[in-house]
This record gives structure tokens, C-alpha cells and sequence, in this order.
């Protein structure tokens, strides 16, 4: 599946916090290279740089050293406006919490980022609803959040991440607040979503969900320590006769 | 050249945007939002009633302007305080009726003229009535076209009765009421002083002009030519009073009645003036000058509390801003620019102001009303459209400024942040 171009390339990533009297090194020299059309898991424990490498690469963040390109264009010295445009064209976010906005329905949740991009107001509509065709929700567009299980509302902000038709979606612990059959759900939908074609880098701590990815990245210390395919990573499932052993 | 084109369409969209979020966050705290406008309403209402009641009292007095005549001119004679004249005696510097010979030919601008000269006050008697006093004053016929009093009964001084002196008078009403005469009473005779005159005329009593002017003269009055008076007063103490054409003249008027008296009355170049020329315009136009400016300070005074409005806007934009740091960070998040979530929250400041606005300018009407019907002289009291529209303006500008720092520091949130905010 690694035939298409490369949608990102990192190159030696440094960023320091000031936490205080204190400097934490959040990544110390990171380079990626994630291709179109790939669906990678970032695993770590918390403090492991991952939050931050997410921030970057979604372009709320800015790296002190080295080189982000998203689709061959250097992001590290963009304006915060060129940062917003990029960030309102190219990425989806999905959070963990959700952050839907619990006054407005789920058609109008969707629609949030078109309004950034001066899109007019039937073909934002029209974008929205085929956005909730598209993650299962076509007949709960007019619900308010509050009215909507934990699934359908990840659903929503799915499609709301994908409207825009982003070169990334980029999910933050996109379970972490869903039971175990809800989480399947959405880990089907995202599968579905790679196998049209959509580029996914999923931040997660739970082995079960990063082994749905066809490339596994571990990170320690602001460092990746490990990337591989799924296949050759220790957490990938058993396969049929393969005997306990490793990490697992 | 499209996306010069394109831009104003793109910000006209952010701010109709804008505003409609505006309007929905405004209602999801309605009861928020009316307390925070309640600086601006309190502001707005006491600004448009102020600047009501100054306007009202402003036409009251401008009308009574009217009624005592802004076109009228007075001159007199006045001791100039340098040259040869400077110490002479008054005798020396008397206006003569020779002086004004010809002055309506060579004066374009000055409509009418009257000489006038007291004849004293004199018993009145009408057959077996009298009243004790009864000032007798002459003047010439186009006097009353100048003071604007009509004659209500009879007729003016005819050109006779002035070549002539002939011993016609034009009495007040009620100077004929208090004799117990006709209504209609030209044509008899009364006795006034030590002559008879024959009753050309009632004129209506001097109009009450309120306050001003002094509405409450002695209304027992008799008129008589000034020709008349001229031969009852030996050396007559005269005044003059005159009307130009049009308040717009006034000044014109004034240089042409200078140039014509400095020659008639032999005065050299360089010598300064024996005589002054009063205009009612002058005092029209101070008093125009005066009011505007009690009013703008009124107003200023009073728009401190819009200040006080703004402040309270500020407040409640600061909270907003940092209980939606969430919603913010979202909308950063998706691909809001920093102008986009400054314009959301400045609108959002601004549109608050001007509900409060339009709030106000409804207690403000309310106020002017009550104001309208407290005394007679505000009883012109109304909000004029430009006062609506500047505290409109004004409270959109207080939006504006106390707006822009809690709009700021939302453009400036961190999105990262933001999100994780609690």
C-alpha cells in the first residue's frame, strides 16, 4: 500500500517546552516519512513526545528545529494565518472528547470548518450532509449533541474532520472515552475510510486499537524508538499456531 | 484582481456570519446580556433625553427669537471712544431726522426703517373714561411692519398724516379696552395730554414672548406719526429702528446703514463711528453658538456614562471569551484565522452595544416625553434623527473599543491550549 507520494516528511524535529524554571525536550531530532493513502498508529506513554509530534503535524504547533513538509510545502515558517489555512484545507482532527459544540446540531457541527473556508451557504450545507452520509449518521443530522450516544458523536466529529476532504485525518486517542463495542465501531469506520483512500495517523496508548494500523510508531522520550509495519511489531495480533512470547 | 474583488465579498460573509453567531450567543444569555446593556441603555437613553431637551428648549427660544423679530436692526447714537468726538456731549451727537433722509434708496439690503421718539407719558381720556398714564410714542408707519404687529382694526399712518403731522394716533387694545371704547374703534377721538388725536388704529398687544424680551410692557400705548411727535417734542431724543431684507443680509444691511450715517452725518475717513448698529441676528447667531455648545458639553458629560457601559461590555467579553476558550480553540483548530475569531468576538461586542442602543433610544424617547410635559419652555422636547444616530454610532463605537481587548486575547489563544482548557 506504501505506492503513494509522500504526504510528510519530517526531518530532525526538535521542540522544548518552558515549563517554568524548567526545560522539558518534547522531541529531541524526530524524522517520518508517512506516505498517501497510509494508516499509522502513534503508541507512547504519556510524556513520550507523541501529543506534541500530533500538534506539529497537525499544525496547531510549531517545531523550533527541523522541518515539517506536508505535501512538499515547509510548514515551519508559515504565518499563523498560512498555519490556519493549511489547518482548515489539509488536516481533520478527531479528539478524543469529541468537542462538538452543544448548542448547535450535528449538520452545523459539521459545517464548523466550511465557514472558514468561504464556502457558500447550500453547498455547506450540502458538503455537511454527504460528510454524515459518509461516517452512517444520514438520518441524525438535526440532532443536537446531547441527544446522541458517545458513537454518534465521534461519528459526527469524524465527518466533521473529514468535510473538508483533508489529505489527514488525525485522531487523538479517538476512543478514549468509548466503551469497547462503540470503539469497534469507529475503528471500523476508520478502516473503511483508509480503504477509500483516506490518509489516518491515529495517537493511541491501547495496543488493540493501534494493531488496527498498517504501520505501528512507538515513541519514548521524545524519540521514536520503533516503526514498523503491524506485521513485524511485538503488539500485532497472534496469528493462527503463533506462540505467546515477547511483549505481549 | 479576483481576489481583490472577492475581499470585501469574503469579509461582508465574516461579518453577517459574525453577527448571526452574535445574535444566537446573545440569546442562548439573554438575561446576561440585558443586565451587561444595562450600562449602555442607562447611557444612550440619558444621552438622546439630554441632547432632546437642550434641542427642545433650543427651538423654544429660537421661536421666540422669531416672535420678537431677527431681522430687526437698531441704531443709535453712541460716543466713539477715540477721535475729535471722543468727549463730546450727548446733544452734540443726537441723531437727526435729516440723517436718515434717503437711507432706504441707498440701502438694498434694509427693508423698512422707522425713526422713534418718546413723547412722553400723558393722561388718557375718551369721553367721561380716563387712564392715568399713556406713553405716547412716534413713529413711522412701516414701524409696525417691523415690530410685526399687525392692525387689527382701522388703518396705518397714511402718507398725509406723516407730510402733514396730522394728530392721528394707532391706539393698543387694551389701552382702547380700558377707555370702554368700541372694538372697532378708528375714527373717534381721544384725548391724550393737552391734545386730541383721531383714532386711525387698534395694533395687538406687544405678543407675550415668554421669559424673554420683556413680554409684560406697559400696555397702555398710543402711537402717533413722527412727524407729530417732532412738533409736540422740541428737540426729540431719537432712535431708529430698521429690518433688512433677510437674516442672510443682516451684515450686508449693517455696512450699507454705517456707510450711508458716517456720510450723512459728516464724519471723515478714519474717523471712528458716532452711532451703533445693533443686529438681532448677532444675538440669534451667539445665542446659536452658545447653546451648541452647553449642549455638546451636556453630552459629553453625560456620555462618560456610555464609558462606564463600555466597561461592562469589556466585563462581560472577558468572561465569554474565556468560558468558550474551548469553543475557540475548536474553531482554531478547523482553520479559523486569528481575524476570524477576532472579528466573531468584536461583532459579538458590538452588536451587544447596539442592542443596548436601541434599547436606549426607546427609554430615551420615554424621557424626552416626560421631559416635554414637565414645563412649557421643554415643551419641545424631542430626540432629533442625528441624535439617534450618533449614540447609535457612539454605542457601536464603545463596542468597538471595549470590545477589541477581550477580542484579542481570543485571537491570540493558543488553540493547543485552548483545547486542553478546563
Amino acid at each position: 500500500m506504501n505506492s503513494g507520494s509522500r504526504l510528510i516528511e519530517i526531518c530532525q524535529l526538535e521542540r522544548t517546552y518552558v515549563v517554568g524554571a524548567e526545560k522539558v525536550r518534547a522531541l529531541r531530532g524526530v524524522d517520518l516519512s508517512i506516505r498517501t493513502n497510509e494508516y499509522v498508529a502513534v503508541m507512547g506513554h504519556s510524556g513520550s513526545g507523541k501529543s506534541t509530534l500530533m500538534n506539529i503535524l497537525g499544525c496547531l504547533d510549531r517545531a523550533d528545529k527541523g522541518d515539517y513538509l506536508l505535501n512538499g510545502i515547509n510548514t515551519t515558517r508559515m504565518s499563523e494565518g498560512q498555519l490556519a489555512h493549511v489547518r482548515n484545507r489539509q488536516i481533520g482532527f478527531v479528539f478524543q472528547s469529541f468537542e462538538l459544540m452543544g448548542r448547535l446540531s450535528a449538520l452545523k457541527n459539521v459545517e464548523l470548518p466550511l465557514i472558514y473556508s468561504d464556502i457558500s451557504f447550500w453547498k455547506r450545507r450540502r458538503m455537511a450532509r454527504e460528510a454524515l452520509e459518509r461516517v452512517g449518521l444520514g438520518e441524525r443530522i438535526h440532532h443536537k449533541p446531547n441527544q446522541l450516544s458517545g458513537g454518534e458523536k465521534q461519528r459526527v466529529a469524524v465527518a466533521r474532520a473529514l468535510v473538508n476532504q483533508p489529505s489527514l485525518l488525525l485522531a487523538d486517542e479517538p476512543t478514549g472515552n468509548l466503551d469497547t463495542a462503540t470503539s469497534d465501531g469507529i475503528m471500523l469506520l476508520f478502516e473503511k475510510l483508509y480503504r477509500e483512500g483516506q490518509t489516518i495517523i491515529m495517537v493511541t496508548h491501547e495496543v488493540d486499537i493501534a494493531v488496527r494500523a498498517r504501520r505501528i510508531v512507538r515513541m519514548r522520550d521524545g524519540q521514536i524508538i520503533s516503526d514498523l509495519p503491524t506485521e513485524k511489531d511485538p503488539a500485532r495480533p497472534l496469528r493462527d499456531g503463533e506462540q505467546i512470547g515477547g511483549e505481549r | 484582481m479576483t481576489a481583490l474583488l472577492m475581499f470585501p465579498l469574503f469579509l461582508f460573509r465574516l461579518v453577517l456570519q459574525s453577527a448571526a453567531l452574535a445574535l444566537s450567543q446573545i440569546w442562548v444569555n439573554k438575561t446576561r446580556s440585558i443586565l451587561t446593556t444595562l450600562g449602555i441603555i442607562i447611557g444612550v437613553s440619558s444621552v438622546s433625553a439630554v441632547i432632546a431637551a437642550m434641542e427642545g428648549m433650543n427651538r423654544k427660544i429660537l421661536e421666540n427669537f422669531e416672535m420678537f423679530g431677527t431681522r430687526k436692526i437698531f441704531i443709535w447714537p453712541e460716543q466713539p471712544s477715540s477721535g475729535p468726538q471722543k468727549n463730546a456731549p450727548t446733544w452734540q451727537l443726537r441723531f437727526e431726522a435729516k440723517h436718515f433722509e434717503g437711507l432706504l434708496e441707498h440701502c438694498p439690503s434694509v427693508e423698512f426703517i422707522s425713526l422713534i421718539a418718546n413723547a412722553g407719558r400723558v393722561p388718557g381720556r375718551y369721553m367721561n373714561r380716563t387712564v392715568d398714564s399713556v406713553s405716547v410714542t412716534g413713529v413711522d408707519a412701516s414701524w409696525f411692519k417691523i415690530e410685526n404687529r399687525p392692525i387689527v382694526f382701522g388703518r396705518p399712518f397714511s402718507m398725509l398724516d406723516e407730510s402733514q403731522g396730522r394728530y392721528v394716533c394707532i391706539i393698543t387694545a387694551q389701552l382702547r379696552d380700558k377707555l370702554q371704547m368700541d372694538r372697532d374703534c378708528s375714527g373717534q377721538i381721544i384725548q391724550l395730554g393737552i391734545n386730541s388725536y383721531l383714532v386711525a388704529g387698534v395694533v395687538e398687544d406687544k405678543p407675550n414672548t415668554g421669559m424673554m424680551f420683556g413680554g409684560s410692557d406697559d400696555p397702555m400705548e398710543a402711537y402717533i406719526p413722527y412727524t407729530t411727535a417732532a412738533k409736540l417734542v422740541r428737540m426729540p431724543w431719537i432712535r431708529v429702528m430698521a429690518s433688512c431684507r433677510d437674516s442672510t443680509v443682516a451684515d450686508e444691511a449693517r455696512a450699507e446703514i454705517r456707510f450711508f450715517l458716517r456720510r450723512t452725518r459728516g464724519l471723515r475717513p478714519g474717523e471712528p463711528d458716532n452711532f451703533g448698529v445693533f443686529l438681532m441676528e448677532n444675538e440669534v447667531r451667539q445665542f446659536k453658538e452658545v447653546m451648541g455648545m452647553i449642549t455638546l458639553v451636556a453630552a459629553g458629560v453625560v456620555s462618560i456614562s456610555l464609558l462606564v457601559g463600555g466597561v461592562g461590555i469589556m466585563n462581560i467579553m472577558l468572561v465569554s471569551v474565556s468560558e468558550r476558550t474551548r469553543e475557540i480553540g475548536l474553531r482554531k483548530a478547523v482553520g479559523a484565522r486569528p481575524s476570524a475569531i477576532l472579528t466573531q468576538f468584536l461583532v459579538e461586542a458590538v452588536v451587544l452595544c447596539m442592542i443596548g442602543g436601541l434599547i436606549g433610544v426607546g427609554f430615551g424617547h420615554l424621557l424626552a416625553s416626560v421631559i416635554a410635559n414637565s414645563a412649557p419652555l421643554m415643551e419641545q422636547t424631542q430626540i432629533p434623527a442625528w441624535a439617534i444616530a450618533v449614540s447609535f454610532g457612539f454605542s457601536a463605537f464603545v463596542g468597538v473599543v471595549f470590545g477589541m481587548f477581550p477580542a484579542i486575547k481570543a485571537a491570540r489563544l493558543n488553540p493547543i491550549e485552548a483545547l486542553r482548557h478546563e
